[in-house]
């Protein structure tokens, strides 16, 4: 499709999805969201950008293939094994450290965190995978 | 214990190397390092456990029964060490066996996928982990199986796919409806809370279920129809795994649910398991017997063998579940090595087919060794691994005086030696037959049969030391049958 309307909106929605993407997965540990939502929103603007523009421009301009999207997100949960385990404390126990900010409060950041990017960005790249490979085939 | 997350988390840790690495040679001798680490991980796990009991761990820190639990009993820790033997030798069968070398990057993240999720359902203490483990098998599965990606492997895999998928879809029904009914999932918590429940009979619902489900995993007769129609497809070192591991993760299912809290309407339900037991084991052997493809003998003869586990489920006394547990650790063994022993067939005689193959006693006496030590096993000639667990298998069954399931078994026992006299005339007796000598063959070298020959020797040392593994299984199945030390140990751990 070319359509000068959808292209010129979707610069614009992919930014604000990206943004509310990684609102999703930062917030997540209490409330809803996390890895596997914001993962979801993310691969959703990279697709809604390849309706406006095509797919092989899309494939182009993608910096990381969607298949080191999942290695990298499966390093980043294997990662988050590393502490407890060094620890001998069961696996995945949590562990956070709180940096105070000044006026902005204090920003925690823990073990559950580098899980949840982890599977951020292996939700990314199998979401792209399956919509790539979907699409080529058509 | 902190240990016990390493048979999930070493397998992850190698995919991801496989991820990365390009080069087969590397891989090759990566995924012999990785099977050999998780070997010694599980035997380390299985003297652990001899020697201090139940092991537990909480994951994340979350005491049970909120968070997910890892539980290593004795038959998890059995489980465990068979499964890294299993997948050793394929490991070493790869080198030789599986063609298009630029396909053991891929073959082996799925194989280490594969062992994940074995280890992960032999060791989980949780319901719906038990499903994610199921799922992660399951998918890893079907990869291994369209590897290669012939036509026949695509309709086996997705008939494999499909009937695995309601399989899936039954346990994930059953286990909401548990879940609406107690309001847990943790399998230690269920037995506290089914074992004291009055309202017993509402419980059947979910049983029924869980028990479809299962089934259809462990491909007991009626549900087993989706593995005679893919396991002839794949890859022989494919089939071969599969065969060791894929319906034994059922058959475990089965027996952990049904000893820990499925134990209302208890005679119901275990009169219904007997008959299946019987018609399992008498179905796959006939079915064997009526082929001549090998692959598809050995198939049938998959289903066949499940009976006699379920059976000793069926019969619940210790000694039953004894013989049960030391059933499914021969044939897990005794298994993948007939299948092993067809894909040297195979290489050799470029066909799977008994009409097109012959002559091997001649060529290749010790591939004829190999070949009789399983196949014996299987049928239960002592001092082989399978004659002690059939004898307490039956001597269970004429103790609880189940008489119609021990002439199944005895006559199944008929089928077997049948059907694998027919794979020894045929291959190995008969005169080569001049058609095949159109086939390219290729020569064997004693490393193309190191596989064989541990399987054969675990074979060989289960008969031999039969003693020490009966004292093993029956501690097992008394920890089985009074769950009371498990659900201590899950509920009250630190």
């Amino acid at each position: 499709m070319n359509s000068i309307i959808l292209q010129l909106a979707a610069r614009y929605i992919k930014a604000l999805l990206m943004l509310f993407a990684v609102i999703a997965l930062l917030r997540g540990h209490n409330h809803p969201g996390g890895g596997f939502i914001g993962g979801l929103l993310a691969a959703l603007a990279i697709i809604y950008y390849s309706f406006a523009f095509g797919w092989q421009k899309t494939i182009l301009n993608l910096r990381i293939l969607p298949t080191t999207y999942i290695s990298w997100g499966l390093g980043m949960v294997s990662l988050s094994f590393v502490p407890a385990l060094l620890m001998q404390q069961p696996a995945l126990k949590g562990h956070w450290v709180s940096i105070p900010l000044g006026i902005a409060g204090t920003l925690k950041l823990g073990t559950p965190l580098v899980f949840d990017i982890g599977v951020f960005m292996a939700v990314i790249g199998v979401t792209l995978l399956f919509f790539f490979t979907l699409i080529k085939n058509r | 214990m902190t240990a016990i997350v390493l048979p999930i988390l070493v397998p992850f840790l190698f995919i991801l190397a496989f991820i990365a690495i390009k080069s087969h040679r590397i891989a090759q001798a990566l995924s012999i390092i990785g099977s050999s680490i998780l070997l010694v991980l599980s035997l380390y796990l299985f003297f652990q456990v001899k020697d201090q009991g139940i092991l537990t761990l909480n994951m994340g820190g979350w005491k049970a029964p909120m968070g997910i639990t890892l539980v290593i009993d004795y038959f998890s820790a059995l489980m465990l060490v068979v499964t890294a033997v299993i997948g050793l030798a394929i490991t070493i069968y790869t080198l030789y066996y599986l063609p298009g070398q630029h396909q053991h990057t891929r073959f082996y993240v799925f194989f280490f996928a594969l062992m994940m999720g074995v280890n992960g359902a032999f060791t989980t203490g949780d319901v719906f982990n038990l499903y994610v483990w199921f799922e992660v098998i399951l998918i890893s599965s079907f990869i291994l199986i369209i590897i290669g990606h012939s036509k026949a492997q695509l309709e086996g895999g997705i008939k494999y796919m499909a009937l695995n998928l309601i399989g899936s879809l039954l346990f994930l029904a059953g286990l909401g409806l548990l879940y609406g009914k107690t309001g847990t999932l943790n399998m230690a918590h269920l037995a506290e809370i089914l074992r004291t429940d009055p309202q017993s009979t509402l419980i059947n619902s979910s049983t029924a279920l869980f028990f479809i489900a299962f089934g259809i995993k462990a491909a007991v007769f009626p549900l087993f129809f989706w593995l005679p129609a893919s396991y002839h497809t794949p890859n022989i070192t494919v089939t071969a795994l599969f065969a060791g591991l894929l319906t034994k993760v059922g058959v475990y299912a089965l027996i952990r649910f049904f000893t820990l809290f499925f134990v209302q309407d208890q005679s119901f339900w275990l009169s219904t398991m007997a008959v299946i037991a019987g018609l399992t084991m008498v179905i796959g052997g006939m079915a064997a017997s009526a082929h001549y493809d090998i692959r598809r003998i050995l198939s049938y003869h998959i289903i066949s063998q499940i009976g006699y586990m379920i059976m000793g489920l069926a019969i619940f006394t210790p000694l039953a579940i004894a013989g049960a547990i030391f059933f499914m650790l021969h044939n897990m063994i005794a298994k993948t090595n007939t299948f092993l022993v067809a894909g040297v067939i195979h290489r050799s005689q470029g066909s799977f087919h008994l009409k097109e193959v012959g002559g091997l006693l001649k060529q290749n006496p010790l591939l004829a060794i190999l070949f009789i030590i399983p196949a014996f096993a299987l049928v239960g000639v002592p001092p082989l691994s399978g004659f002690f667990p059939k004898f307490m298998l039956i001597k269970a069954g004429i103790e609880a005086q189940d008489y119609l399931i021990v002439a199944a078994a005895v006559i199944t026992a008929m089928f077997t030696l049948y059907s694998k006299i027919k794979i020894w005339n045929q291959a190995f007796l008969k005169k080569d037959p001049s058609s095949s000598q159109l086939n390219i063959r290729k020569s064997l070298w004693v490393p193309h049969l190191i596989p064989l020959i541990i399987l054969a020797l675990v074979s060989v040392f289960l008969g031999l030391f039969a003693a020490t593994i009966f004292d093993y299984t029956m501690a097992a199945a008394q920890q089985l049958i009074d769950p009371s030390d498990y659900i201590h140990h899950v509920l009250n751990n630190q």
